[in-house]
């Protein structure tokens, strides 16, 4: 754990020195929702619509991230340098699965008000509470199924290509979970609490890919 | 013969007796659709080719799960084989499962239907696998990646199918239930004496797959030892163990 940490602090202190992956995160939110206002013309969304339209432009902000995640590492030789130190190898997992919800959470701090205020979905302060709730869910199955394909993309010869296209698939089930549990939250006279059924659909899915990823991680790091 | 691929005859043999046994009984046994009439006997061919290859999709993961626990080739081919072959049968499965959409639907693409659109899901998935190892060079590495990605979509296929029919009301006729299914007899009989043909000719294929990919091997390493390193051209890039 505290390797895990100090890979995490690393990480975000990297990110704050350079502030490189989440302005653009914030920039292509805001960008996809303009492109959604034109794509779809409408001044407003509500209901399935606007909750796709947020889970769609979470995906695309996400991506950047993702395939962000261990280009340093590689880059500068920080892979071998972890491989040569007698730490457990799956608090790389667990550093980077953090790192990845944190800028998920820092760009939904940005995106859902940006949201709000630019496609101004009905209801949405009523049901803030059980919207969070649910994007907290997301961006757990964000952090850890983006790090694993962060994780098997970076060796890969194409892998701005291979992350996006073996992650899509990977995130399909929580991303079905995620907008259909905030579709009927976004609708006039929402009741604002959250359908248990997709609450336990991504909790489930978040478990089954965490302890996925830290039975398989390892393999990932191997020389 | 090579040293993995046993018992190749006789399972030739049993796939072409069974897949013929089981086209008579379709085309001459089994009665017709009282609704849907002659389009209908399409689904002996299309739910067995969907069943067999989502199974070979989690044998892949299986194969794959072996091969990081012992760390032998073989099983690194055993999973590439299954994947590719179940990649194969899912494309004729979707195909076939589409015309029969339009005969008894009236069209080609049904969104409602959660078992297509899983379906489709766990395909598009899976055709990322070879793009996957092609773009890792080292042979070693393709291979332990591929079986970790393989791992995780093994696993992903039955979750994957709960949450997708979660999320509509099916309208697809269940075929395989806890209650036996809703088939008359002549019918179940004729499906699954084609589900046995199908799984046995999936089984035919990989191995024939098997085979080639382990005499190419061999030979190679034959025409090393025999004409010296330089004779032997190196292998470009490959998506396949090799």
């Amino acid at each position: 754990m505290r390797t895990a940490s100090a890979i995490l602090r690393k990480d975000l202190l990297v990110e704050l020195r350079t502030l490189e992956t989440i302005p653009s995160m914030w920039l292509l939110a805001v960008i996809t929702y303009v492109i959604f206002h034109f794509g779809l013309n409408q001044d407003t969304v509500k209901g399935q619509l606007a909750a796709g339209v947020l889970t769609v432009t979470l995906l695309f902000a996400a991506m950047l991230a993702v395939n962000r995640l261990f280009v340093a590492e590689r880059e500068q030789g920080g892979f071998d340098a972890f491989l040569l130190a007698p730490v457990d190898r799956t608090a790389m997992l667990y550093a980077k699965a953090g790192a990845l919800f944190i800028f998920m959470v820092a760009l939904e701090l940005v995106a859902v008000p940006a949201f709000a205020l630019l496609l101004d979905p009905p209801c949405l302060g009523h049901s803030l509470p059980a919207l969070l709730l649910i994007l907290l869910l997301a961006d757990v199955a964000f952090a850890v199924i983006g790090t694993f394909v962060s994780a098997i993309a970076v060796h890969t010869r194409a892998r701005d290509l291979i992350g996006p296209i073996i992650g899509l698939p990977l995130l399909l089930p929580a991303l079905i979970a995620t907008a259909r549990g905030i579709g009927p939250l976004l609708v006039n006279g929402s009741s604002g609490s959250p359908s248990a059924k997709w609450l336990a659909v991504l909790a489930l899915y978040d478990l089954i890919n965490a302890l996925l990823a830290i039975g398989l991680f390892d393999f990932l790091l191997e020389e | 013969m090579s040293i993995h691929v046993r018992h190749l005859r006789g399972l030739t043999i049993a796939t072409a007796v069974t897949v013929t046994a089981a086209l008579i009984l379709v085309f001459f046994y089994a009665p017709l659709d009282a609704e849907q009439g002659f389009v209908q006997k399409i689904f002996y061919i299309h739910v067995p080719l969907a069943i067999v290859s989502l199974v070979g999709y989690c044998l892949g993961g299986a194969f794959g799960l072996m091969y990081l626990r012992t760390g032998k080739r073989v099983w690194d081919m055993r999973s590439y084989c299954a994947i590719h072959m179940s990649l194969i049968f899912s494309i004729g499965g979707i195909v076939a499962g589409s015309i029969w959409a339009k005969a008894s639907w009236g069209h080609w693409w049904v969104w409602s239907e959660p078992t297509l659109v899983s379906y489709l899901i766990v395909i598009l998935l899976f055709c990322t696998y070879q793009p996957l190892r092609f773009s890792i060079e080292d042979p070693e590495r393709q291979a332990r990646y591929a079986a970790v990605f393989a791992v995780v979509c093994g696993a992903f296929v039955p979750i994957n199918f709960i949450v997708v029919r979660l999320s509509a009301e099916y309208v697809h006729p269940r075929v395989l239930n806890l209650e036996g299914g809703n088939l008359p007899g002549p019918m179940k009989l004729t499906f699954y004496l084609s589900l046995l043909g199908i799984a046995l000719l999936f089984a035919t294929l990989m191995k024939y797959e098997m085979a080639a990919k382990e005499m190419r091997i061999e030979t190679r390493r034959l025409r090393r030892k025999l004409l010296g390193d330089d004779a032997v051209r190196p292998l470009g890039r490959t998506a396949s163990p090799s």
